[in-house]
């Protein structure tokens, strides 16, 4: 949901990133219009078009004349790319540091990321999408 | 190709003893939703009934659609204005007062006024003195929005309706305004409600425009940092506090700009705690800020407040 933490439009170009990388929006699938990121957001219309053609400029997005977005091929792939290159920034760090808090140590810290239920399921699912593509 | 429909230079407004616009100079363009946002008395109604030939300027210029409003039925007839307090007629009904609309407003939509009388249950027989404060609200809303007026303006147009209206109030005026653009100006106190609906923010205090800016530019434009005083402390140094607020050892400030991932880095390792500053919050604080600014001691008072000064030793 939208928050007071940044600009709106980039809080709806990152929500089409998320739904992007989950599947959600497939590859070649329409996304909605602006008006309809406007009106399900509560937001003003200029600001969800500035969000949606931040992903067009980007490559993410391309529009078909008179029939709207849809996610461009390969976006997924690239998506996931940077979102690995911020991973050790945006949630390993943190993670560590509230670790070292804490005085759980590395092995310790290792246990509990192994022992997280999903964690085998989820990189098996990722990996056979990325084989897929 | 100018896309300003609105342009007022240096306007300034008095009544008897109090100066109500103290040299007002903005401009509002085509199709966007502005929020003219400030307190009681900062001069928004003023400003809004000058620019709808509603009131009279004391000195400056306005110009709207090009062209001098007052008398001018070519640019009245592209403005609706809903004052918060309008008044009408004693034995009109609230389908008087949609007819009487119609009249007026060329682009006037009655399907439109119809839904929305009953989407807000509105008594369209009850005459209107007889109708309670949100229903009186409700009748200004629907001609607002059904006018489809190239200029609207919504001056505190919520008062009296409950929060089931107010979110149809925004919802419609959302919904309306995608599908026939148009410059709408909606000056509110509630400004949480309606800060995601906004385009473009003016916040006017004691008769000047203190911030003027795109509302995605404010958003961001100020971060709340909370820990440790000392570790606060050392943090914000250089910076500019809008705020601060401390209890015990513990130190609550609100920086204006953004931080870098790099500075938020810091800051975490630091162990501050930090959070975003609302488009509200930052209201109060510019407001604040502004009058303790225009109250407090300044070294050279003539250099800092040249209009009260001047206005002072003529009287």
């Amino acid at each position: 949901m939208i928050d007071d933490s940044k600009p709106i439009f980039l809080q709806i170009a990152e929500m089409i990133e998320n739904d992007i990388v989950d599947g959600a929006l497939g590859e070649e699938t329409q996304v909605p219009s602006t008006n309809e990121f406007a009106a399900f957001h509560r937001i003003n219309p200029a600001t969800a078009a500035k969000g949606v053609n931040r992903l067009v400029d980007d490559g993410i997005l391309y529009k078909k004349r008179g029939i709207g977005m849809f996610v461009a091929t390969g976006s997924r792939a690239v998506l996931m790319g940077r979102r690995r290159e911020d991973f050790y920034e945006q949630f390993v760090r943190p993670l560590a540091s509230e670790a070292r808090k804490l005085g759980i140590d590395g092995v310790a810290l290792a246990e509990m990321l192994a022992r997280d239920p999903g964690a085998g399921e989820e990189n098996t699912r990722a990996n056979a999408k990325e084989g897929a593509l | 190709m100018s896309t300003s429909i609105v342009q007022v230079m240096d306007l300034r407004r008095r009544y008897r003893d109090v100066q109500a616009l103290d040299g007002v100079s903005l401009s509002l363009e085509r199709d966007k939703i502005y929020g003219l946002l400030g307190r009681n008395g900062a001069g928004k109604t003023t400003l809004m009934s000058i620019l709808t030939a509603q009131g009279f300027a004391s000195s400056g210029s306005v110009s709207v659609f090009g062209e001098h409003p007052y008398e001018n039925e070519k640019v009245l007839s592209r403005i609706c204005f809903i004052r918060e307090s309008q008044k009408y007629p004693d034995d009109f009904k609230p389908v008087h007062a949609f007819k009487a609309a119609a009249l007026f407003y060329k682009n006037w939509d009655n399907a439109l006024a119809l839904q929305l009388a009953k989407e807000f249950q509105l008594p369209m027989k009850r005459r209107i003195k007889k109708l309670s404060r949100g229903q009186l609200s409700a009748v200004g809303v629907i001609i607002g929005l059904a006018s489809r007026a190239e200029l609207t303006f919504f001056d505190e147009p919520y008062l009296g309706l409950d929060a089931v209206a107010r979110q149809l109030f925004y919802d419609r005026l959302l919904a309306d305004y995608t599908e026939f653009p148009r410059t709408i100006v909606l000056s509110s106190h509630l400004i949480d409600e309606v800060a995601n609906l906004l385009e473009h923010v003016i916040i006017i205090d004691k008769g000047r425009i203190i911030l003027d800016d795109d509302a995605e530019n404010i958003r961001g434009s100020a971060i709340n940092i909370a820990g440790t005083s000392a570790r606060v402390e050392s943090f914000a140094a250089g910076r500019s506090v809008l705020h601060r607020e401390s209890i015990g050892a513990l130190l609550s400030l609100t920086l204006e700009g953004s931080l870098t991932a790099a500075e938020r880095r810091e800051a975490q390792e630091l162990g501050l705690e930090l959070g975003p500053v609302s488009l509200q919050q930052l209201v109060i604080r510019k407001t604040l800020d502004a009058e303790a600014a225009l109250d407090g001691p300044s070294p050279d008072p003539v250099e800092a407040n040249p209009k009260i000064t001047r206005t002072g030793a003529s009287r």
